[in-house]
């Protein structure tokens, strides 16, 4: 087994203050000269890279790995519910091609669910290779058990390289399941995927709450996989000819008994949250009067954007408590966000300064908004917005036309 | 009933830097905190027992001063609590984590129900609890939003798929992950601060698990590897536009379709 030990003769009162401040956890703890490797290691072997040369010393294991030939093929589960596709699925399999093809790989689809079916020649429309098909009428709700069993017997069938899921309710609670069945890796909420020549799936996620991005392999087990977010991957153009094969799968009975009764499926009620939105406009005082809000909305629907504001103007009442950015409303991230008419003061900006892609149109050139924008715009919004509407609707008229 | 729930110490703070000359991590001091999801797993079970009487055992891993979580749940009605902790534990991905603790857990007895959070704000996988679920044999459904009622041999919970809500019954043995804002989580008593001061926590390492694989464990039991960590891209690029109207309006178009918003 792969172990961190301390050559305590080599150490002094000053390399053990060095190791102390250089283990990121805390994990290495001075006692009367001597050092000690807590249970808080993270072996992260920061201490044998950074530290004082020679006193840390990593001693490494060699892992026994699989023969990565006998796995081939990437799957891309398909998240539904009650047979409606999640886009997330497109968007994987876009993916999946695309990783697919640096390694000369089939792209797989697992379809787990009850009078499935049909909706399962949707997916050959987007270059899948084959469709794994598990229809029973048990497996009509999402529950855990038996659809472990189902995606169990893919995999053992179907061994294929790398699995994509999306990360949704049912992805983050099925993928674990999977991962733990088979002894391997998984990582969870992946912004980037690659593909490396020796077919190890290189996955990139953020770490701490965003603040740090760690790269992860899984280069000793089959399969290797990943969750991912939907609209993180895009979906590939849906194409006229279907192509690729359905196969229906058998499953033992026996593996489709639950614990679990889904009693009652009750749909949501659609409520907008800011906070979710991807793409926002939002508007601040120098919009003069309510009606005016109606251009902002064109704009907002052309962008399919959700409607924000400054506290003024949930004062006077043109638009809910729950549209408010700031310190005491709501903290938004979006992709975009395009601020209209407003000032940039800290108490709005709290709430917004780590939106992706920040746009500011306001008047003034000493606004503090343009402080933090990464597009500042001088200019006047009823000016700028009416042609920036046109401008939209005729590369949307293009784009259909062609 | 015999309810179980798993809590993890976490950092008290999420900034993290990297230097970026020597890749490093900075950190700003060592505080933790108890994973505020988990306060919601403790409410939960804290108002099961209150209808249903029985016992609450905690169980967490990682260093010695992880006690302090353990502690805090005393504080806030736990009945017992065990830490699994040793060196050998030490650079555990999630799978290897989860198979400790589901090899922890059997050293503590049987349970009807195991609660968890739906995730913890530092490794923020939500992977653990379906994980621990699978080695321990059991169903489990992953965010509760709600407890309908507590049976003689299941629970009838509401359960959140994005799209629906759906209402499902679960047979004992099992493990649940609960949504945040499930109940109000109490404050610890200090009362219960003084009275369990002096409460033993169990140490469970890792001579006393029934699997005596090292190979399970820690980093040999980590399938995954961190190959390198760096700091995001941030869009620090600011450009200031002026012109006419038509000018600015027909820019700001053509970087919405270049950055794909159109």
């Amino acid at each position: 087994m792969s172990k961190l030990i301390c050559h305590q003769e080599k150490l002094n009162e000053s390399n053990i203050c060095d190791l102390v401040k250089i283990c990121p956890f805390g994990a290495l703890e001075a006692k009367n000269g001597t050092l000690e490797i807590t249970a808080g290691c993270k072996m992260c072997k920061l201490c044998v890279k950074k530290g004082p040369q020679g006193v840390m010393e990593f001693i490494e294991d060699v892992t026994p790995s699989v023969d990565k030939s006998l796995w081939r093929g990437i799957g891309v589960y398909v998240d539904h519910i009650e047979g409606e596709i999640h886009p997330v699925t497109m968007e994987l399999i876009g993916k999946a091609k695309e990783l697919a093809a640096v390694v000369d790989f089939p792209v797989y689809a697992v379809f787990i669910g009850s009078n499935i079916k049909d909706k399962a020649q949707e997916l050959l429309h987007y270059g899948v290779d084959e469709v794994f098909v598990y229809d029973y009428e048990e497996l009509k709700h999402f529950r855990i058990e038996p659809y472990t069993a189902a995606f169990a017997d893919f995999i053992e069938n179907a061994k294929p390289s790398s699995l994509l899921v999306g990360a949704t309710t049912i992805g983050r609670s099925l993928a674990p399941r999977v991962a733990a069945r088979f002894r391997t890796g998984l990582t969870a909420d992946c912004t980037t995927l690659e593909m490396k020549e020796n077919t190890d799936l290189v996955q990139i996620r953020p770490a701490f709450g965003g603040n740090i991005m760690a790269q992860i392999i899984c280069p000793n087990t089959r399969p290797q996989m990943a969750t991912v977010r939907y609209k993180v991957m895009t979906a590939p153009e849906k194409l006229c000819e279907p192509s690729g094969k359905i196969t229906l799968c058998q499953l033992d009975p026996a593996k489709l008994t639950s614990a679990i009764e889904v009693l009652k499926v009750t749909r949501k009620e659609n409520e907008e949250n800011i906070s979710d939105a991807e793409v926002i406009i939002a508007v601040g005082r120098a919009l003069k009067s309510e009606k005016d809000l109606a251009m902002v909305e064109e704009l907002a629907q052309l962008l399919e954007a959700q409607i924000a504001c400054t506290r003024p103007l949930v004062e006077a009442g043109w638009l809910g408590a729950k549209q408010q950015i700031g310190l005491s409303g709501r903290t938004v991230k979006p992709k975009l966000i395009i601020t209209l008419g407003i000032s940039g003061a800290v108490q709005f900006t709290a709430g917004m300064n780590s939106s992706e892609q920040i746009f500011a149109i306001n008047k003034d050139p000493h606004a503090s908004i343009f402080n933090i924008a990464h597009y500042g715009i001088i200019g006047d919004l009823y000016e700028i917005v009416p042609q920036l509407i046109e401008d939209l609707k005729n590369s949307k008229a293009l784009a259909c036309a062609r | 009933m015999e309810i179980l729930v798993c809590i993890k110490q976490v950092p008290g703070t999420s900034k993290i830097d990297v230097d970026p000359i020597t890749g490093v991590l900075k950190r700003d001091g060592v505080d933790s905190k108890m994973n505020p999801y988990d306060l919601f797993a403790l409410e939960a079970a804290l108002r099961l027992k209150e209808q249903k009487g029985g016992t609450i055992k905690v169980i967490s891993m990682g260093p010695p001063q992880a006690k302090d979580v353990i502690k805090e749940a005393f504080m806030m009605g736990v009945d017992e609590g065990a830490l699994v902790s040793d060196r050998k534990f030490a650079g555990a991905d999630v799978l290897a984590t989860s198979y400790t603790i589901s090899q922890g857990v059997r050293q503590l007895g049987s349970f009807d129900l195991i609660l968890c959070g739906k995730q913890t704000t530092d490794g923020d996988t939500a992977q653990v609890g379906p994980e621990m679920a699978e080695y321990l044999g059991i169903p489990h459904i992953a965010n509760v939003l709600n407890i309908i009622e507590v049976k003689e041999t299941s629970i009838l919970v509401e359960m959140d798929m994005a799209n629906t809500i759906e209402i499902a019954e679960i047979k004992f043995p099992c493990l649940l992950t609960v949504e945040k804002d499930i109940f109000q989580p109490r404050l610890p008593s200090y009362k219960k601060k003084l009275s369990t001061k002096d409460r033993e926590i169990k140490i469970i390492s890792f001579q006393d698990f029934q699997d005596q694989d090292e190979h399970r464990y820690g980093l040999a039991g980590s399938p995954t590897q961190v190959e390198r960590i760096f700091p995001p891209a941030v869009n620090s690029d600011r450009e200031t536009w002026t012109g006419t109207s038509a000018e600015l309006s027909s820019q700001i178009a053509s970087k919405l379709r270049q950055l794909k918003f159109v």
